[in-house]
C-alpha cells in the first residue's frame, strides 16, 4: 500500500518523511530520523524502553503508527539533555547509580521528565506509580526512584533560587 | 512486530466516519487510542485493510455534566477521566477505577469509548459502567440509539454494536452515597484477575440501594442483582456480605486461563468482591 508523507516536529527541528501507515512511530524515529535514543525492548507495549514525549504526554512509540503523529510535537532523549549539558534528571541518575545497562533509561528519563512537569514535589509513592509503565530488568528500581527524587528536589531548589 | 497493510483514513467529524465504515465495509476497523487495537494487528491477530482514525473528531471528546447526568465523549482519555475534578465530585468511582488500569502511557492515550466498544472481558470500564446503570449512545447510517451498558455484551469481542456503528457517548447519572472499585492483578499494569464495582447508599444505618458489577469473571462482565438484593434492607454486616458474595460467585462463570483455575478465580471474586462492598459501605 502506498507511503504517506508526515511531517512532524522532533526535539524542536522539522521532520518530514514518506511512511507506510503500517509503520510504529518508533521504527521512524530511530530508522529515519535517526533518533536511537528510544529503545525497542519488548514491542507489545508492556516496558516502555520506547516512550517519548508526543503533545505533552508520554507515549510508548511501538504503540503508535507514524501516521498518526502527523504534526505532533515530539520530544525523545536527544531532546532532553546532551552529554556536555545533561538534564538534571540525567544527572541525578548518574549520580544515584539509576541504571546499569542503560536499556531502560531513556524510557525511564522520558517518562520522569512528564511527570515532574505534571507533578514537580512528587511523594515516593507518587513516583512509582507514575513510572509504572517503564520496566527494569537491572537496577530493582530503588534508585531510578531516588534518582528522581533527587532531581525535582534540585529542580525545585533551582526554581526557588530563582525567584 | 509490523501489522499488516492497510489504508489509513482520518474523518473529521462522526458522518464523515460513518460514510467510511459504509463505503469501505468488512475490511474497515476504526481506532481510537489504539492500545488494544495496534497489539491486536501486531499480533495479526486483528487484520484488516483500513484504519479509520477518530482522533480528529472534536465532536467525541469531552465531559459536561447537565442537571445531574453525565456525559462524556468516546474519545476522552483514561487520563482525561482521572484529570477532571467535576467528574470526580459526581461520579468518584471512575476516577478510582481508571487509576488501577493500565499504566500512565497507556492511560494518556486510551479511550473510554475504545475501552467500553473493545468487548474484552478484561477491560475495567464495562463493568463499571454495568454498576453505574450507563447508557451508550450509537451513531449509525440510520441515526442515533441508545444502549444500556448492561444490554450491550454479548460474548467477548461481541456487543450489540453494528459495524457501521460508531459509540460516540456514554452517559450515567451522578452517584450518591458510598463507591468502590477494587482489582486484584498479578503486577500493576496487568488486567484483573478478578475486580468488582460497588455502588451503596444507606438510610438511618441500612443499606438503601445496592449496585454490584464484577469484570473478567465470564466472557462479559456480570451485573448480579442478586448479590445487591442480598444487601439492601440490612447493615451490611458480615452475615450480609457472605450472602453478597455467595450470590455473585454464583453468577460469574470464569474460565482457567495463565491467571489460574477456576476454583481460584472464584475465590478471588469472593475475597474482592467482600473488600469492595466493605470500603463503599464504609464510605456511604
Ligand atoms: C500494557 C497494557 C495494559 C492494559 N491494561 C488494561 C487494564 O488493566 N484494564 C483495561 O481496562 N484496559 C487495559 N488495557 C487496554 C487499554 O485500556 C485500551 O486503551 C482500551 O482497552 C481501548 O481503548 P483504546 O482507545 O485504546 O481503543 P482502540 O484500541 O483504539 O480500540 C479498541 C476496539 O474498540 C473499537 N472502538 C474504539 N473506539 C470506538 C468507538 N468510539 N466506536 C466504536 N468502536 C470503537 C476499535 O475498532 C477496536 O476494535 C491495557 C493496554 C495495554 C497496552
Ligand atoms: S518497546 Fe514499546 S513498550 Fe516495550
Ligand atoms: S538498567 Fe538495565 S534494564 Fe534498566
Amino acid at each position: 500500500m502506498g507511503k504517506v508523507h508526515v511531517k512532524m516536529t522532533v526535539n524542536g527541528q522539522e521532520m518530514e518523511t514518506l511512511a507506510e501507515p503500517r509503520e510504529l512511530l518508533i521504527h521512524v524515529l530511530r530508522e529515519q530520523f535517526g533518533m536511537k535514543g528510544p529503545h525497542i525492548g519488548c514491542e507489545t507495549s508492556h516496558c516502555g524502553a520506547c516512550t517519548i514525549d508526543m503533545d505533552g504526554k508520554s507515549v510508548k512509540a511501538c504503540t503508535v503508527f507514524a501516521v498518526q503523529a502527523e504534526s505532533a510535537d515530539i520530544t525523545t532523549i536527544e531532546g532532553i539533555g546532551t552529554p556536555d549539558n545533561l538534564h538534571v534528571l540525567q544527572a541525578m541518575f548518574r549520580e544515584h547509580h539509576g541504571l546499569q545497562c542503560g536499556y531502560c533509561t531513556p524510557g525511564m528519563i522520558t517518562r520522569a521528565y512528564r511527570l515532574l512537569q505534571e507533578n514537580p514535589d512528587p511523594t515516593e509513592e507518587e513516583v512509582r506509580f507514575g513510572m509504572a509503565g517503564n520496566l527494569c530488568r537491572c537496577t530493582g528500581y530503588q534508585n531510578i526512584v531516588k534518582a528522581i527524587m533527587a532531581a525535582a528536589a534540585e529542580m525545585n531548589a533551582a526554581k526557588e533560587a530563582a525567584q | 512486530m509490523i501489522p499488516g497493510s492497510f489504508e489509513y483514513h482520518q474523518p473529521h467529524d462522526v458522518e464523515g466516519a460513518i460514510r467510511l465504515l459504509q463505503d469501505l465495509g468488512d475490511e474497515a476497523r476504526v481506532v481510537a487510542g489504539g492500545h488494544s487495537l495496534i497489539p491486536m494487528m501486531k499480533l495479526r491477530m486483528a487484520d484488516l485493510g483500513h484504519l479509520i482514525d477518530l482522533r480528529r473528531i472534536e465532536a467525541l471528546k469531552g465531559i459536561s455534566i447537565d442537571g445531574g447526568t453525565v456525559t462524556i465523549g468516546a474519545m476522552t482519555t483514561q487520563h482525561e477521566l482521572i484529570e477532571s475534578k467535576m467528574l470526580a465530585d459526581a461520579a468518584p468511582i471512575v476516577r478510582e477505577a481508571a487509576l488501577q488500569i493500565a499504566d500512565p502511557q497507556v492511560r494518556y492515550c486510551g479511550t473510554i469509548g475504545g475501552n467500553v466498544a473493545n468487548g474484552d472481558p478484561g477491560n475495567d470500564m464495562p463493568g463499571l459502567m454495568q454498576c453505574l446503570d450507563a447508557t451508550y449512545t450509537l451513531a449509525g447510517p440510520d441515526g442515533e440509539r441508545q444502549v444500556a451498558a448492561r444490554e450491550f455484551y454479548e460474548a467477548a469481542y461481541f456487543t450489540a454494536r453494528e459495524d457501521e456503528e460508531i459509540l460516540t457517548s456514554i452517559s450515567f447519572a451522578g452517584t450518591a452515597g458510598g463507591y468502590a472499585y477494587e482489582k486484584q492483578k498479578r503486577k500493576i499494569g496487568d488486567y484483573a484477575t478478578a475486580a468488582s464495582a460497588v455502588l451503596i447508599t444507606k438510610n438511618g444505618g441500612q443499606c438503601a440501594s445496592a449496585s454490584i458489577a464484577m469484570t473478567n469473571l465470564a466472557d462479559t462482565p456480570v451485573f448480579s442483582d442478586e448479590a445487591s438484593d442480598a444487601l439492601v434492607g440490612t447493615s451490611v454486616d458480615d452475615a450480609a456480605i457472605k450472602a453478597a458474595t455467595a450470590a455473585a460467585v454464583a453468577a460469574i462463570d470464569p474460565a482457567e486461563d495463565n491467571r489460574g483455575p477456576v476454583e481460584f478465580k472464584k475465590h478471588v471474586a469472593g475475597v474482592i468482591l467482600a473488600r469492595t462492598v466493605e470500603r463503599a459501605w464504609s464510605r456511604a
